[in-house]
């Protein structure tokens, strides 16, 4: 029991990330607007990117510029000293990539709304039944 | 990286996202995702990502906002949930 507890506590973080995750989700299926399903739909990529990021943090570790100086240029590099650049640049690209997405969705969104005068769901369907 | 900071932030990112999808105001909504892209941002400094976090910035809370703001004023404000 106290084993458990003890891991519930020390990775506080990934139980934060998925309850983020869980609100994005939620968002997406259960809201009845559109733009809510949008923000939804976002919150659940910044929770993933925050994840992979933050797989890449160490303890006790400085972003990862390496330090030079006139006399510290052909010391050894510790890798342990410097976070991990990976993740960083790989989310770097998954951020503009959803940047990208909103827009086009918030497009479409508009073209909806200027067709049927309505971003609800429900009202969008039975207009689309009716006709 | 500072536990206690990273956790006051984890805990205003995820009321800011629980606002954002309950406010029954779409102007609100984008405001909200703005202030939570913004949370977003400072977390990713504070776990040395500054690369990301200056991106988040310019890009997640800047453009993401701008385009949300215009949506609404495409469309309209009211929503039902």
């Amino acid at each position: 029991m106290e084993e458990v507890l003890r891991l519930v506590v020390e990775r506080y973080n990934y139980w934060i990330y998925i309850t983020l995750m869980m609100i994005g989700l939620y968002a997406l299926i259960a809201k009845n607007n559109l733009v809510k399903k949008i923000v939804g739909m976002n919150i659940f990529q910044t929770a993933v990117i925050l994840f992979y990021v933050s797989i890449g943090v160490k303890k006790g570790a400085t972003i990862p510029i390496i330090e030079h100086n006139y006399d510290m240029a052909h010391q050894a590099i510790r890798a342990a000293d410097y976070v991990n650049p990976l993740p960083h640049v790989l989310m770097l690209t998954a951020i503009v990539v959803s940047v990208a997405t909103l827009g086009v969705a918030l497009a479409i969104t508009i073209m909806v709304y200027h067709r049927y005068l309505t971003l609800e769901e429900d009202e969008i369907l039975k207009q689309i039944r009716e006709s | 990286m500072i536990w206690q900071l990273d956790l006051l932030i984890l805990i205003l990112v995820v009321l800011c996202g629980i606002g954002a999808i309950m406010i029954r105001d779409l102007l609100g909504t984008a405001i909200l995702f703005g202030a939570y892209s913004f949370m977003m941002c400072l977390l990713w400094a504070i776990m040395g990502a500054v690369d990301v976090a200056f991106t988040e910035a310019s890009v997640g809370a800047g453009v993401s906002t701008v385009f949300f703001v215009a949506t609404v004023y495409h469309t309209t404000r009211r929503t039902k949930d």
